[in-house]
C-alpha cells in the first residue's frame, strides 16, 4: 500500500497549528479540532526581509544540522598543561584578551588593568605607569613590540579580561573526533585578581607562583594521566557536574572536585618536576580544590572545542563564538567564518558583594560566554537550583530561563542534561534567525568586573547580547545566500 | 552613631548566592546602613574587613558570618529577625509552566500538526510557512503581501516535500470538514471545491449549499496560483490528492482568469487522473460562478434550486448614473466586472479586467472617477496594508459607502456580504442603516450557507428590510443592478 498524497491530509480531519490572528485559533478550536497556537510577535525590527532571505536559503537547514552535530559530537580531553610561549607561540610583549578585537584608547578599566599586570609579570616594565605607557605605546622601555590580539583568534578562551601571557600556562584540550585543539589560562581564584583587573602585588604573586609551582606540577600529572589511564574526560566530567548542581559557569564546584579527584593520584604519584617538593603539592591541591571556578577554565575550552568543529559552514545561522571585551560584545556565526558582529556590551544584572553596587559595575567582560554558546552556563540555569536567585528567586525562574532558551536554539545536546527536566537535554546550538524571530536572547551568567582598573570582583549576574549582534549577523548571512540558479 | 553587629552562626550553611541576595533585602531595610551574610571563605573574610565588620578571629568557610552595621538598636534588631525568618523560609512549590512556542518550527518540534495556518503580517509570513514546508506540515497563508518570488519558493519546496500550500492570501478552505480562515459552515458531502479565489469558492459552497449538496474539501491555492509565474502548482498537487481521496466524487476548480497555457495544461492532468472536474476559471465568455455551480449540480444529479432573493418592501427610485460596486470579495467583485463589461464597456477597478482600466484607489478613498462605471475590491493588498480584511473590518467601506451615496452620478449601488466562520458576525447590523439612508438602488450579493454563524435568513431579512436587494448568486445580483441602470450609464 502506498502512501496516500500529502502525507494522507485529505482522509481525516487534520490537527492544526495556527500562528498569527488569535480569531482564526478560536474558530478552528470551536469546531473541536486538534489545535494548538503559537505565542508569535513581530520580530526584531526592519529584519523581515533578511529572515525571509535566510529561510529560503537551501544550504540553511542541512548545513545547521551538520554544525550541531559537529557541535554536540565534539569530544575534549585534557592533553597537557604547559607555558603559552610553548603551546600558542607567543612571544614576550604578545598579550591575548578576552572578547572581540579592541584597541587600547576604547579598553575598559578591568582590561586595562589585567594588561597592565600582564606587562608587570612579563617583567616589561617596572610599575603600571610604566606598563600603560608601553601599552599605549605598543612598544616597552627596553624596545619589546607589545601587542594585543583576542584569544579567539587563538583557538584560546580566557575568563573575564581573557589576558594571556607568554610565561602564563594554558591547560591544552584535544578533540579526538574532529583532531582539534583549543587553550585557556589556569584559574587564579576569586578576589583580587587579574582577570578581574587587579595588578596588585599578591596578585602578580600568585601569577608567578601558578607558573612556577601550580603549573609544572599539573603538566607532570596530566602526562602521567595521560600516559596511564588515559587523558581526563573533560566532556564527560561537564555532563556530571550538570547533575551536580553546577551549570559550567557561574558554577563549577562540582566540576572542580571531580577534576581534583581525577588529578591528585596523579600529582602523588608523579615525579616532582626540579626544585619542587611535596609541600608544594599540597599548595596546589589546596589551591585548585579551594577554587570554586578552578574548572571553568576546562569548561570554556571543552566548549570552545565544540564550537570550533562547528565553524566554516556556509549557510548555517548557529552562533559558534560570544565574547565580551568589557566594552564590546562579539558574536560570530558558523555561516560567516572570522567576521564578528559587535555591539555595546551591557552592565550585568547582578548581586552585588559587600558594599557595592551597580555603579561600580563595568560592562560584561570575558570569553566565558563560550559556555552559554555551546549549551551551558546560563542557558542550563535549570541545571543549578542553588543559584536561581540570579534569574529572580524562584526554582520556577530557572526552569523558565532554561525553557525559554530551548526556542533560539537548533535542539538539544544529548552528553548535557538537565535532571529536573526530566534530564532533557540542554538548549544548544543558538540560531541567529530564531534570536531575532522571537527577541529572545541569550541567557548569559558571568561574574561582575569593577570598572576601576585594579579593583577586581565585585559581584555575579546575568547579562543579555545587544540585539544588533544578531540582527547584523542576520545580514551578512542574507548577503551570503546564494543567487537563485535562473 | 552607627551599631555594629557581628555574629557567627554554626551549622548553617546556604549558597553564596542566596546569600547575596539575603545580603541585599536586609540593606533595603530603613535603618540599615550596610549588611554581609556570607559564608566565612578567606574571600568573603577580606571583604568584610574592607566593610569594617570585621568576623571574629578563627571564622572558617563553614561558619555563617552575620555582618550589620544600623543606625540603631531597633534596626539591628529588626534586620536580625528578618534575617532568621528568611534563613527559615521554605521555597513554594516549584512553578512548572510551559514555555510556549514562539517559532512556527518551535512549536512543530514539540507536537507536530497536519496543517499549520499562518496569518501574520506579510512580511513574516513566509518565514513561518516555511519552518511548516520545512517540518513536512501543510500550510495555510491566509496572509497578503507576500512576494510572487516567495510564493513560487514555498510551493517549489511544498512539492519536494509533498505537502499542500494553500496560498499566499488563501482566506478560505475546509479540509476534511474542518473549516479554516473564511470557511463557511456546509454539510459533508461529495464535491471538492480547488480554489485559487477565496470568495469565489464560498459563492459557489453558498450556492451548493443552498441546494443541499455538501462540500468535502475547500482546498485553497491563493490568487495566483494559475497565473504563468507560478504555474498552477498547487492546483496539480491538490488535483493528485483528491484523485486518490475516496470520498470525493466531483471537483470544481474555480480562478480569477488564470493563464491560459496554465489552464490547458490543468485540463490534461485532470483527464490524467480520471476526475470529474467542472472548470470555473472565470473571464470573458467563460461560465459565471453560478452557471458552474449549475454544471456541479447536474454532475452530482441534483436539480437546479430557484437561487434564493430577498426582496425589498419599498424600492428605490430609479436613477440616471454609473454603476458603483464596492466589494470585499475580490472573485466576485471580478465576476461581476465581467458581466458588467459585457454590457457596459468600460468598467474602472483597482483590480481592473484590462491595464487601461485601472484606477488608483489612494489610501483616502477620495478617487473620482466622473461619471464612469466603478467596480472597487476592498480586499485588494492596497487596501489590507496594516489592517484587517473588509470581511472583519468594515470601515473603510462604510466610509466609501457614504462617499457613492452622496455622489449625484450615482445610478445604482452593487455590494456583497460575506458570512461564514471568522467573518464579521453580524454584518447587517452595520450595514443596514447606511442602506437606508441611500437614495440610489442598492443591489447585494449575500453569500452564505444555512449553518452559518451569522444566520443567512436574517441577514438577508435585515439588508432587505433596508432597502436593498437581495441575491445569493453574485451574477444574479450584477444583472439585477444592471437592470436598474437607466440613462446614460446604460
Amino acid at each position: 500500500m502506498t502512501t496516500p498524497p500529502l502525507h494522507g491530509l485529505l482522509g481525516a480531519a487534520p490537527s492544526v497549528l495556527t500562528v498569527g490572528a488569535d480569531l482564526f485559533a478560536a474558530t478552528v478550536r470551536d469546531q473541536g479540532a486538534d489545535t494548538a497556537a503559537v505565542d508569535w510577535r513581530p520580530p526584531m525590527p526592519g529584519s523581515a526581509a533578511d529572515l525571509a532571505r535566510v529561510a529560503a536559503d537551501p544550504r540553511r537547514t542541512v548545513a545547521n544540522a551538520d554544525a550541531l552535530a559537529a557541535m554536540t559530537g565534539a569530544g575534549a580531553v585534557l592533553v597537557d598543561v604547559v607555558p603559552a610561549a610553548d603551546a600558542l607561540g607567543l612571544r614576550r610583549g604578545a598579550f591575548l584578551h578576552a572578547g572581540p578585537p579592541l584597541t587600547l584608547d576604547r579598553a575598559s578599566g578591568p582590561m586595562l588593568g589585567a594588561l597592565i599586570g600582564a606587562v608587570l609579570l612579563e617583567g616589561l616594565a617596572a610599575t603600571p605607569d610604566d606598563a600603560e605607557r608601553a601599552l599605549r605605546e605598543g612598544r616597552s622601555a627596553d624596545g619589546t613590540p607589545i601587542t594585543i590580539e583576542p584569544c579567539h583568534h587563538h583557538r584560546t578562551v580566557g575568563p573575564m579580561a581573557g589576558v594571556v601571557s607568554s610565561s602564563m600556562w594554558v591547560f591544552v584540550l584535544h578533540d579526538p573526533v574532529h583532531d582539534g585543539t583549543a587553550f585557556c589560562s589556569l584559574n587564579e581564584g576569586l578576589g583580587a585578581v587579574l582577570r578581574y583587573g587587579a595588578y596588585g602585588t599578591e596578585v602578580l604573586d600568585r601569577l608567578r607562583w601558578m607558573s612556577r609551582v601550580l603549573g609544572p606540577l599539573l603538566q607532570a600529572a596530566v602526562r602521567r594521566r595521560v600516559a596511564g589511564a588515559g587523558p581526563v574526560d573533560v566532556r564527560a566530567i561537564v555532563g556530571q557536574m550538570l547533575q551536580m548542581g553546577d551549570e559550567g559557569h557561574n558554577r563549577n564546584r562540582a566540576g572542580t572536585m571531580m577534576l581534583v579527584r581525577e588529578l591528585v593520584p596523579e600529582l602523588l604519584e608523579a615525579e616532582l618536576p626540579p626544585g619542587l617538593a611535596l609541600a608544594d603539592v599540597a599548595a596546589a591541591v589546596r589551591f585548585c580544590n579551594g577554587n570554586d571556578h578552578f574548572f571553568l577554565n576546562l569548561v570554556m575550552p571543552a566548549c570552545k572545542l565544540a564550537l570550533d568543529a562547528a565553524r566554516d559552514r556556509p549557510g548555517s545561522t548557529m552562533v559558534t563564538v560570544m565574547a565580551r571585551n568589557g566594552t564590546d560584545f562579539g558574536i560570530q556565526t558558523a555561516g560567516t567564518g572570522d567576521s564578528w558582529f559587535t555591539g555595546p556590551a551591557g552592565v550585568p544584572d547582578g548581586l552585588y558583594l559587600g558594599d557595592y553596587g551597580p555603579a561600580d559595575a563595568n560592562p560584561d567582560i570575558g570569553d566565558s560566554a563560550i559556555t552559554e554558546t555551546g549549551g551551558i552556563g546560563g542557558m542550563a540555569m535549570a541545571a543549578a537550583p542553588a543559584i536561581v536567585r540570579f534569574v529572580g528567586g524562584e526554582v520556577g525562574d530557572a526552569l523558565a530561563a532554561t525553557r525559554a532558551m530551548y526556542e533560539i536554539t537548533l535542539g538539544e545536546h544529548p552528553a548535557y542534561q538537565v535532571p529536573i527536566l526530566g534530564f532533557r537535554g540542554t538548549p544548544a546550538g543558538i540560531d541567529v534567525t530564531a534570536v531575532v524571530r522571537t527577541g529572545i536572547l541569550p541567557n548569559i551568567n558571568t561574574g561582575i568586573a569593577g570598572r576601576v582598573a585594579g579593583t577586581g570582583q565585585v559581584g555575579a549576574g546575568l547579562v543579555s547580547p545587544p540585539a544588533v549582534c544578531f540582527t547584523a549577523a542576520l545580514t551578512a548571512l542574507a548577503a551570503a545566500v546564494p543567487r537563485e540558479p535562473a | 552613631m552607627s551599631v555594629l553587629h557581628v555574629e557567627l552562626r554554626s551549622g548553617v550553611y546556604r549558597d553564596s548566592v542566596a546569600l547575596l541576595q539575603l545580603s541585599r533585602d536586609l540593606v533595603a531595610l530603613a535603618g540599615v546602613e550596610a549588611a554581609q551574610v556570607a559564608m566565612g571563605t578567606p574571600l568573603n573574610v577580606e571583604v568584610l574587613v574592607g566593610m569594617g565588620l570585621p568576623a571574629p578571629p578563627g571564622t572558617g568557610p563553614n561558619d555563617l558570618v552575620v555582618a550589620l552595621r544600623t543606625t540603631d538598636d531597633d534596626a539591628r534588631d529588626r534586620a536580625l529577625a528578618s534575617l532568621t525568618a528568611a534563613l527559615a523560609a521554605r521555597a513554594g512549590v516549584v512553578d512548572i509552566a510551559e514555555q510556549p512556542p514562539r517559532t512556527t518550527a518551535s512549536a512543530l518540534r514539540a507536537r507536530p500538526a497536519d496543517l499549520v495556518l499562518v496569518s501574520v503580517p506579510g512580511e513574516s509570513a513566509f518565514v513561518e510557512a516555511h519552518d511548516a514546508v520545512t517540518a513536512g506540515s501543510s500550510v495555510i497563508v491566509f496572509s497578503d503581501n507576500v512576494s510572487v518570488e516567495q510564493e513560487v519558493a514555498l510551493k517549489v519546496a511544498a512539492e519536494r516535500a509533498d505537502v499542500l500550500v494553500m496560498g499566499p492570501d488563501c482566506g478560505t478552505a475546509i479540509v476534511a470538514g474542518v473549516g479554516l480562515g473564511f470557511a463557511n459552515v456546509v454539510e459533508p458531502g461529495p464535491v471538492a471545491i480547488v480554489a485559487a479565489s477565496g470568495t469565489g469558492a464560498q459563492q459557489l459552497m453558498a450556492l451548493l449549499d443552498a441546494a443541499g449538496v455538501g462540500v468535502r474539501h475547500c482546498l485553497g491555492l491563493g490568487g495566483r496560483d494559475l497565473t504563468a509565474a507560478v504555474g498552477g502548482r498547487s492546483a496539480s498537487q491538490a488535483l493528485r490528492a483528491l484523485a486518490a481521496d475516496p470520498g470525493t466524487e466531483t471537483v470544481v476548480v474555480v480562478s480569477k482568469p488564470p493563464d491560459p497555457v496554465v489552464a490547458q495544461r490543468l485540463r490534461v492532468e485532470a483527464d490524467d487522473l480520471g476526475l470529474t472536474v467542472v472548470w470555473a476559471l472565470l473571464g470573458p465568455d467563460q461560465p459565471d460562478l453560478t452557471v458552474a455551480a449549475e454544471q456541479v449540480l447536474a454532475a452530482v444529479g441534483v436539480t437546479v434550486p430557484t437561487w434564493p432573493t430577498w426582496t425589498p418592501a419599498s424600492q428605490a427610485t430609479d436613477k440616471a448614473g454609473a454603476l458603483r460596486g464596492l466589494f470585499v470579495g475580490g472573485t466576485l467583485c471580478d465576476e461581476a466586472m465581467v458581466i458588467a463589461a459585457a454590457a457596459l464597456g468600460p468598467v474602472r477597478s483597482n483590480i481592473p479586467l484590462r491595464e487601461p482600466w485601472r484606477l488608483d484607489v489612494g489610501g483616502d478613498l477620495a478617487w473620482d472617477c466622473g461619471d464612469e462605471h466603478v467596480l472597487v475590491d476592498f480586499g485588494d493588498d492596497a487596501l489590507t496594508v496594516g489592517r484587517a480584511h473588509p470581511m472583519i473590518d468594515p470601515t473603510l467601506r462604510e466610509r466609501r459607502l457614504g462617499v457613492e451615496a452622496d455622489d449625484p452620478r450615482t445610478g445604482v449601488l452593487l455590494l456583497d456580504v460575506v458570512l461564514g466562520l471568522g467573518a464579521h458576525p453580524d454584518p447587517a447590523a452595520s450595514l443596514a442603516p447606511v442602506i437606508a439612508r441611500i437614495s440610489s438602488p442598492v443591489v447585494v450579493t449575500l453569500v452564505g450557507t444555512r449553518g452559518d454563524p451569522q444566520d443567512l435568513a436574517r441577514q438577508g431579512g435585515a439588508l432587505a428590510e433596508a432597502g436593498a436587494h437581495v441575491h445569493l448568486s453574485n451574477a444574479a445580483a450584477t444583472r439585477h443592478a444592471l437592470s436598474l441602470l437607466t440613462g446614460a450609464g446604460r
